[in-house]
């Protein structure tokens, strides 16, 4: 019988929750990296008990870990994030230009074939490669390139956080940033456009229209189906069916279109998933419900979902990257919370579960079939 | 031999006690006791200083012989009871709470 893994990244560690593929019963390990901010945990899909793990402290600064075996044993590997090129500034929440500084790695997003090769996404805002497993990084510097000198922080740091990776186009790879959007490369990250066409900050930037600059917080596609993309953006949740070259809202019946993260089912390329959070100043739920709204017509007209799910009194926030989808035939959905639940959904959202309740503050969540 | 006091975050990832003992080539310094730890110790790398700078991490302090030294110069020698062995050279994660 499969097994499920979840990798959860936590204010104050990580943690590991396994399960067979009926997904009731869990067993918890952890915390890996006690005290640690753990923004990202992932596997890598080639080979399972390949996991990387970006472990941060405002004391002690950024570690990556490496585990060989499952996230039974790590070992600690390169940390040495130097940038490359591109430009040296960036626009500062005062309009000033502000000197680019490594602050932490947001996203760890393994290759799709190789276990050795994992890319970073970091803040200030830099996509890095590593081809050796993580002994040393390289900056795609191209990136910065597209305007950077005009990329600001938003409330949560400049931050690279959403890597996609094409997986019927080995040269193709998605970013998005906080705050300056959304970004395609077709030669395997040396060169970059920005793919921003469509959205309207108009609350956020003096050109609402702007090439860069948009709040985007999350990326996701269908793998059948690369070049349809979904974005919850700062505010609006956005479609694109060109690979990003024009964007169109689809928030349609949300209660409100501001959140964190977006995913689509594994098995139905047009069902999406959201959380809607109720403003960018008051980050809980609407009404205090917490609902996992899914559209099965790739955006527009959405359902709530709120079977197990508290409907009184919720007042966490669901983050960017705490929400994953597995590809077991009854579709799993699983998310974790600020408030330190991670709940789960074994039949495409219809029933949640809260799996654990007390972990600290939830930022990431991964999921993992093992064989 | 320089003994180095580390914060339980540093002991935990270096897999050691709280206090090590380092072989410093002199003059002993800041920055030739943080060599000696790195080269001891490469887990240790960019958590006390900037991998790239060098530069001191802004939530750590350097105490010795009751005095801080975080802003002292990091080639100025330190304290010859440190040198010597007799006083530690304390590595401090700055206190946070509330």
């Amino acid at each position: 019988m499969r097994g499920v893994r979840l990798l959860v990244g936590t204010r104050k560690g990580a943690f590991i929750l396994t399960s067979d593929e009926e997904r009731q019963k869990w067993e918890i390990s952890g915390p890996h990296f006690a005290g640690w901010e753990i923004y990202h945990i992932n596997g890598s899909p080639a080979d399972p008990n390949r996991i990387y793990a970006s472990q941060s402290t405002g004391w002690f600064g950024q570690l990556i870990q490496r585990s060989d075996d499952g996230g039974l044993t790590w070992s600690p590997v390169d940390n040495k994030f130097e940038y490359a090129g591109g430009p040296v500034t960036h626009q500062w929440y005062d309009g000033s230009q502000h000197p680019w500084g490594f602050k932490r790695v947001w996203r760890l997003e393994p290759s799709l074939t190789d276990p050795d090769t994992v890319y970073a996404g970091v803040e200030d805002a830099a996509l890095f490669r590593s081809t050796n497993g993580g002994k040393s990084w390289q900056e795609l510097p191209g990136l910065r390139d597209v305007k950077g000198q005009l990329w600001q922080p938003g409330a949560g740091g400049m931050c690279l956080h959403t890597i996609l990776l094409d997986p019927t186009n080995p040269r193709r790879i998605y970013v998005a940033i906080s705050a300056a959007g959304a970004f395609r490369s077709d030669d395997g990250g040396e060169t970059w456009l920005s793919i921003n066409h469509g959205l309207f900050s108009g609350d956020e930037l003096p050109d609402p229209t702007a090439e860069v600059g948009h709040c985007v917080h999350n990326l996701a596609m269908h793998p059948n189906r690369p070049d349809v993309l979904f974005m919850q953006k700062h505010w609006d949740v956005m479609r694109s069916d060109d690979a990003g070259g024009m964007w169109r809202e689809v928030s349609g019946n949300l209660p409100s279109d501001f959140g964190f993260p977006i995913a689509v089912h594994a098995h139905e390329p047009e069902t999406i998933y959201v959380v809607p959070i109720k403003s960018d100043s008051e980050h809980y739920p609407p009404e205090g419900k917490l609902r996992v709204y899914r559209s099965r017509s790739g955006g527009g007209e959405w359902e709530a979902l709120t079977n197990g799910l508290p409907q009184q009194d919720c007042y966490v926030n669901v983050l960017r990257s705490a929400m994953a989808v597995d590809t077991l035939d009854s579709c799993g959905i699983y998310f974790g919370t600020t408030g330190g639940q991670v709940y789960a959904s074994a039949d495409s959202g219809d029933h949640w579960t809260a799996i654990v309740h007390d972990l600290p503050a939830v930022l990431s969540v991964a999921v993992q079939i093992l064989p | 031999m320089i003994r180095v006091l580390l914060p339980t975050h540093l002991q935990r990832l270096a897999n050691v006690g709280r206090e090590v003992e380092l072989l410093v080539t002199e003059p002993v310094t800041q920055s030739t006791v943080l060599d000696a730890l790195e080269a001891s110790y490469p887990m240790l790398r960019g958590t006390i200083r900037d991998q790239v700078t060098l530069e001191r991490r802004p939530y750590i302090r350097f105490f010795a012989c009751g005095q801080d030294y975080s802003l002292e110069s990091p080639e100025s020698p330190l304290p010859e009871a440190v040198a010597k062995g007799s006083e530690r050279f304390r590595i401090v994660g700055a206190m946070a709470g509330g």
